[in-house]
């Protein structure tokens, strides 16, 4: 990969973050590229957290994690209406079992009010025990919170990158930036795989957001990696919590959340413990029990038994303890997106709109593009159509007729879809994220082979090419019988 | 809408026998309906023999064994579609399915047999922590793309779970050119046949490891080690004993699960102790005219069982069809006592026994030298006494129709008693 | 006098087999079930045979693999040499069970044929 021609702005990663500034971007008559090392966009932090839209009362008034969480979660119906994205604004609670942590409902709640946060109100045992009937007898207090939601992050990222690249983005995975110079008119980004030049530089890059910012001298902040770890459980347990459950903040911590998933999961957790690896997301022992202990004090009926998997994400924490949004006071044209853990999600409406309108209005002084298509086409998901729907489906398509995936009931159509999209899946986790095969009770034990063969027709190669998650990590060794070769 | 007198779902050893023996006893609409590319279930990818040894005094591959009931089956002219889902059953038995050939079909049956075998327990659901990296699988699954499509997951596998499933693999991986590190047990026995320890084990040098697990996967993108520890008399690992094998493949032979989604969703009785329906004498489920047999009933260990088993569904199945099945008289229950997991089935109206009431229970434990007493409210009805009890073997017991017609029976009790010295 | 212990693999069951062989005379087999056990222990402890099973690539069929078997056990010590010849072998569709597909295999008397039929 070598091209000489100065791009407009490189996006270094595509997570929840780079996506979205990118497709942002694409309004404007930019030429745009967006850089990720790994094989498919959302493989990091974007995967594997809360999938939270916050309601904004958490954050600190005053800094930009609280203006754009509350700014950002008023944009996701419209957002995720154009691109099919799924959530849900199930409200959330935050539970509390004695006077401290009244106490702290009661402040939350007035920081709430001072950010003319909506729908908030402070409820008493028999109120909470009305909205969530499984909730512990323990639970004395809650603050309701009306417009908090939960979303697919990673389902977002995709059809971010998708919209993206249908608005002109170019997007270069496996490519890991290993350094930047600043030359006359613009920036020398080096890669793996060669170089790019591009006259602004969007750091979207996650937990390595601290290295590509020193890459061109700016040191203002550094990323300590926070893990966080997940117990999902199996749909069948998705109808016991109707809200997003918190616990009240204490002196010892945030406690654990409980909440559904936009798909019908419910998901335990996370816990929060600095790692010294900026790669490091495996779960322990320990770590898993702990949240199982603390989760229980919201509510002794979580089925633990109904555990379909365990995952670890890393939080982008940054030493300042706000998002850093905004250019480089060391490098003229480096935008950073910084530090960007929780509420980065709910958060990443408002952040993109305003970098995009940073570096379109201000700094590039650029026309609009009038060809921008802010929808998506619709994803078909067969297993949420009606019968009579699944009925049309299979008549217009026979492919709609094959189910590969049995525990969600997802076909070889929608796999056959999502390959060839923009932003296509080109892994067994990439089809995963996109249309669920492996999310369900048998992990991918009955489709795997099947995912991989529909892989390696639609890709046009060998079965052993297929990947489960980028070329390292393959999933069949060799064909038998190769003395036959 | 089609119209069918008796609707199989799954064309395994249990749909396949359930479907002849329902046609040789006089049902003639019967549609067989096999998610799969071909029928013959989960026999077709385990080419390994032990098959057969009761049902045909033989010992069969898998594979052999399944052609026999599919020739059956063809030669009896019953229908069947392949590659078809059933995505939807209610308590009328009203169900949809889908294919590619057939396309979205709705099927009224006079009566079902449900029979969709069981599913793999998984990494998640055991949580053995660490990374996720590609590489693990499990031994199922491994089994698929060995034997049916023709690749070999790895080359240094470590395999956790020493059931049947488990070591058949050890000994297959090996065959074909990888090096199994070890076999890792949890429990302090084996939980596979004996002969497998001997032909997949020790005829390969693979050592068995009891009373150790998994403690963590390591790897990045492929796994790369993982860490076996040893456990104390509780199951939990004792710290220090961590060893680290470098490996690429991890396979898990760590339980089998009913796959009752379709049958839940229907509204069926579960059983919690097997997480599969609850039958009675016919293997008939709650709902009317809905049967069930073989794995999703609950996990058997010989694939004879559930030939026989199933075609005791059929047979039930066609006189229920046929108006002929007492569904009026008392259901009596059968009551798990001490030691005792499960006993199918778990209700009997006596008067619908053929020949013998066939009781198939488990163990909770390891038993030697005791005895299994069936009680009724009447007394002790039959003691007899075992030399050896495992949870991996099902144990079977027959109690002739005659010892039990005639007396008025309100439940049938089952325990495990110490043998006075 | 020499005593050996062994598991009987010809059935599922797997009698344990305590077996007394003198310097001279009959063996002394006890613990099988049956009278396989007697012929196993004997040819366990003098020339070890096991039933192969595999798979053989195959062309012309709707699948890629046949599941193919000995029809007699083969002695232990051929398993991998015989697992070669299997490897090298290509065999064409149509196959009915019971086909041979590799007759007298290394010289045992046993023919590898087709565990089931594949069109």
């Amino acid at each position: 990969m070598e091209d000489k021609k100065i791009k407009d702005v490189i996006v270094v990663g595509a997570g929840i973050a780079g996506t979205y500034v990118a497709r942002e971007l694409a309004r404007y008559a930019l030429d745009i590229v967006v850089l990720d090392q790994e094989s498919d966009v959302a493989n990091a932090t974007t995967m594997a957290n809360s999938a939270i839209v916050h309601a904004g009362y958490d954050a600190k008034p005053g800094t930009q994690k609280s203006r754009f969480n509350i700014e950002g979660n008023a944009m996701f119906d419209q957002v995720c209406e154009e691109l099919d994205v799924p959530f849900k604004r199930i409200g959330s609670l935050v539970v509390g079992f004695d006077e401290e942590d009244r106490k702290t409902i009661e402040k939350m709640y007035a920081d709430g009010m001072k950010n003319n946060i909506p729908g908030m109100s402070i409820l008493d045992q028999g109120q909470v025990k009305a909205l969530e009937p499984n909730i512990s007898e323990k639970v004395q207090v809650a603050l309701y919170a009306k417009t908090a939601g939960i979303v697919s992050p990673f389902e977002l990222a995709i059809a971010l990158a998708e919209n993206g690249i249908d608005n002109g983005v170019h997007y270069e995975l496996n490519t890991q930036v290993t350094g930047i110079d600043k030359e006359d008119t613009c920036y020398a980004v080096h890669t793996n795989r060669g170089s790019l030049y591009a006259k602004v530089i969007v750091n979207c890059a996650g937990v390595y957001a601290d290295y590509i910012s020193r890459m061109v001298g700016d040191r203002s902040y550094t990323i300590q990696p926070r893990k966080g770890e997940y117990y999902l459980l199996d749909k069948k347990a998705g109808k016991l919590f109707e809200h997003v459950i918190f616990q009240t903040p204490t002196a010892k911590g945030k406690g654990v959340l409980i909440t559904p998933t936009v798909h019908g999961n419910v998901l335990v957790g996370p816990d929060s413990n600095f790692v010294g690896e900026k790669d490091d997301v495996s779960t322990e022992a320990m770590s898993l029990e702990d949240i199982r202990r603390v989760a229980t004090k919201s509510s002794d009926k979580i089925p633990f038994h109904q555990v379909i998997r365990t995952f670890a994400g890393l939080r982008a924490s940054s030493t300042t303890g706000d998002f850093i949004i905004g250019e480089s006071q060391v490098a003229k044209g480096f935008v950073h997106v910084g530090g960007f853990e929780s509420p980065g999600l709910s958060a990443a409406p408002a952040v993109a709109t305003y970098v995009a309108n940073f570096i379109g209005e201000t700094l590039l002084k650029s026309a609009k593009n009038p060809e921008f298509k802010p929808r998506r086409r619709p994803v078909v998901r067969f297993a949420e159509l009606s019968l009579q729907d699944k009925q049309k489906y299979v008549e217009k398509d026979p492919n709609y007729g094959n189910i590969i995936c049995r525990c969600e009931q997802v076909t070889e159509a929608e796999i056959v879809d999502c390959i060839h999209r923009n932003m296509g899946a080109t892994t067994v986790k990439g089809v995963k994220k996109r249309t669920r095969p492996g999310m369900g009770r048998c992990q991918g034990g009955f489709c795997g082979p099947r995912v991989v063969e529909i892989l390696a027709r639609e890709l046009k190669c060998p079965v052993e090419a297929v990947s489960y998650n980028g070329e390292k990590a393959y999933i069949v060794t060799e064909e038998t019988k190769k003395q036959l070769r | 809408m089609e119209k069918y007198d008796l609707v199989v779902i799954g064309g395994g050893p249990a749909g396949l026998a359930a479907a002849i023996e329902a046609k040789d006893n006089g049902v003639e609409s019967i549609l067989v309906l096999e998610r799969d590319q071909e029928l013959g279930g989960i026999l077709q990818q385990c080419i390994h023999n032990g098959f057969g040894l009761h049902v045909f005094k033989e010992e069969l591959t898998g594979p052999e064994y399944a052609e026999r009931f599919i020739d059956k089956l063809k030669q009896a002219g019953i229908d069947y579609w392949l590659n078809t889902m059933v995505v939807d059953l209610n308590n009328e038995r009203i169900l949809h399915c889908v294919s590619k050939e057939y396309g979205f079909k709705t099927i009224k049956a006079e009566a079902v047999i449900l029979a969709m075998g069981c599913r793999e327990r998984t990494r998640g659901a055991i949580n053995i922590p660490g990374t996720r990296p590609s590489g693990v699988f499990t031994a199922g699954t491994a089994q698929r793309y060995l034997n049916i499509e023709g690749y070999l997951v790895g080359k240094k596998v470590v395999i956790l779970g020493s059931g049947d499933i488990g070591l058949i693999m050890a000994r297959r991986m090996t065959l074909e050119g990888a090096k199994v590190l070890a076999v890792v047990e949890l429990m302090p026995f084996s939980g596979g046949l004996n002969r497998n320890i001997v032909q997949c084990l020790n005829d390969f040098d693979i050592p068995l490891y009891l009373s150790h697990t998994l403690t963590q996967i390591k790897g990045k993108d492929r796994v790369e080690q993982v860490v076996v520890s040893e456990v104390d008399s509780q199951r939990r690992p004792i710290p220090g004993t961590e060893i680290v094998y470098d490996c690429d493949t991890v396979l898990l032979s760590v339980g089998l699960i009913p796959e009752n989604e379709l049958s839940e969703e229907a509204g069926v009785l579960i059983d919690p102790r097997t997480s599969g329906p609850v039958v009675n004498e016919a293997m008939e489920t709650n709902l009317e005219g809905i049967f069930a047999c073989g794995n999703v009933v609950h996990v058997h260990d010989l694939v004879d069982f559930v030939t026989q088993e199933s075609q005791r569904a059929g047979r039930f199945a066609a006189k229920y069809i046929q108006k002929q099945l007492d569904t009026k008289q008392t259901e009596i229950q059968t009551i798990a006592g001490e030691g005792i997991g499960y006993i199918v089935p778990q209700k009997v109206r006596i008067s619908n026994i053929e020949d013998k009431l066939e009781l198939f229970m488990r163990v909770k434990q390891v038993y030697n030298q005791v005895e299994v007493v069936v009680k009724t409210n009447q007394g002790i009805l039959k003691k007899v006494k075992k030399r050896h009890m495992a949870p991996g073997e099902m144990e079977h017991m027959s109690i002739p129709k005659k010892d039990i017609e005639a007396m008025d029976i309100h439940e049938i009790h089952v325990e495990i008693q110490e043998v006075q010295a | 006098m020499r005593q050996e212990n062994l598991i009987c693999i010809s059935c599922p069951v797997g009698c344990h087999l305590d077996i007394e062989i003198p310097s001279e005379g009959e063996w002394k087999i006890t613990g099988n079930k049956c009278k396989r056990g007697i012929t196993y222990a004997k040819a366990e402890l003098t020339n070890p045979v096991r039933i192969l099973t595999s798979t053989v690539k195959i062309e012309n069929a709707h699948l890629k693999r046949l599941p193919v078997r000995s029809n007699d056990p083969i002695p232990k010590k051929l398993m991998f040499q015989a697992m070669e010849l299997i490897n090298t072998t290509v065999v064409q569709g149509p196959v009915a069970m019971g086909d041979i597909l590799i007759e007298n295999i290394l010289d045992t008397g046993v023919n590898i044929i087709a565990s089931r039929s594949m069109d």
